[in-house]
């Protein structure tokens, strides 16, 4: 391999990237994209959720392009480098679940890791909280992890396995452009948008798209992912993948500060609430589901992209989970955590460590 | 003799974990990795030399890669 496409693995590499990712996370948010949140995994899995009517939260429905990009632009890049490799079978239905429950505890805290960072690096300091529930609930996984938990071998398969969840965006974006946005409605053919409300707030469909597809290209190179970045330095003691998150939060509070987007402080903080305690129990959930599923909402997408089927499933999880959580009143807004939030919070940790404690058995 | 550490199909951070974990039975030696990715290629690679451990060899094997790891 040409040592140009292998500086991506290096530390600088991987720095680059999570600096790109803050620096234009940042720029999507003044481009149109909602407040402290550029780019967020969680929300925006939500908001096309949204988008298909999986639930009916008038203001968060919007099909985004960044998600369609990522899955699209790491699989332009898994071919380009020769990476890609359709693989599926381990354990799917665990897959889904944790998924699921992850997007559940995302939506308590409001936010995955990537807008975790994001609200910290826009001075919204609710995120803190945020943050220590995503290391807690990791440092609970790598217990498991030590404790020999797997979810066992996936197995090659036919190429078109790796396709489905790419072709599926493609499908989305497809229906985007059949079914424009149009001025006042709310409803255009099959898919819902909003009129009000962080579902409203969108750069421009080729701007966003683009911006997904580098972004998806550069992750997969890179191995970008944040829930990595904390168990390997509490497993391993390794900061390879941490660098790229730290360089994430330093460039997007440096590109806050040049575009006047950093607001310091606890209230008001936009698409946020107060509730400590719960913005740090939603993602001790989510940091818990990401570690024993093996990835980050974006390492996910970027696996799903290079061909891995289980990754997919996981991002399906996702969306129905959004589906269910705005459903059930699990989800936040900023008035504070929805009516059944809480429980879900703690059935979602009762679940994880369900699987935690029983899926220990040895790999053949 | 070399130990052989059969990490296919197996998703982060398991190939690492079992390639540490056979770093510190055998500590000294040769270890050979199996793996299915190039993702875990470069993580067990990145993590052998960080215990001190010499990468002697990555050849192509199957859908996969065969990686060689010593220390004296």
């Amino acid at each position: 391999m040409p040592k140009y496409a292998q500086f991506f693995s290096t530390r600088w590499g991987i720095i680059g990237v999570g600096a790109f990712i803050g620096v234009f996370a940042q720029l999507l948010q003044k481009w149109g994209n909602p407040a402290n949140m550029g780019i967020c995994v969680a929300c925006f899995e939500r908001d096309m959720a949204g988008a298909m009517g999986l639930h009916r939260a008038a203001v968060v429905q919007y099909m985004r392009p960044e998600i369609i990009g990522f899955v699209i632009g790491s699989l332009i890049a898994a071919y380009a480098f020769k990476e890609f490799r359709s693989r599926a079978g381990s354990a799917p239905i665990v897959r889904f679940i944790l998924g699921a429950f992850a997007m559940i505890g995302a939506l308590v805290f409001l936010g995955c890791p990537w807008r975790a960072a994001l609200r910290l690096a826009g001075g919204d300091w609710n995120a803190i909280f945020g943050l220590l529930g995503l290391i807690g609930g990791i440092w609970v996984g790598t217990l498991f992890l030590k404790g020999g938990y797997n979810l066992g071998r996936s197995q090659n398969t036919h190429a078109s396995v790796g396709w489905l969840l790419p072709l599926t965006m493609l499908g989305f974006l497809i229906l985007m452009l059949v079914f424009p946005q149009v001025q006042g409605q709310d409803k255009s053919g099959v898919l819902f948008y909003s009129l009000k409300g962080p579902g409203s707030m969108h750069a421009p469909l080729l701007v966003s798209l683009i911006m997904g597809l580098i972004i998806g290209f550069l992750a997969q190179r890179s191995r970008f992912c944040t829930m990595g970045a904390i168990r390997d330095i509490i497993l391993f003691k390794q900061a390879h993948l941490l660098s790229g998150f730290i360089a994430l939060v330093v460039a997007a509070f440096i590109t806050n500060l040049i575009l006047g987007q950093f607001n310091p402080g606890f209230a008001k903080q936009p698409v946020a609430h107060t509730m400590g305690l719960w913005n740090f129990g939603g993602m001790v959930l989510a940091g818990l589901a990401f570690c024993l599923a093996g990835g980050c909402p974006g390492r996910q997408l970027f696996l799903a992209g290079e061909g891995d089927g289980d990754s997919a499933v996981f991002v399906f999880g996702m969306i129905v989970g959004a589906g269910i959580a705005h459903n059930f009143g699990l989800a936040s807004s900023p008035d504070g955590v929805g009516p059944y939030g809480i429980p879900a919070v703690i059935i979602g940790l009762l679940a994880c460590l369900f699987i935690g404690f029983t899926m220990r058995k040895q790999v053949a | 003799m070399s130990t052989i550490v059969d990490a296919k199909g197996l998703s982060c951070p398991q190939p690492v974990l079992m390639t540490m974990n056979e770093i510190k039975k055998v500590k000294k030696g040769e270890i050979v990795i199996l793996v299915d990715t190039d993702t875990s290629k470069e993580n067990v690679s990145r993590a052998a030399m960080a215990q001190g451990w010499t990468v002697k060899g990555v050849e192509p094997e199957g859908t996969g890669y065969r990686i060689s790891i010593a220390k004296d």
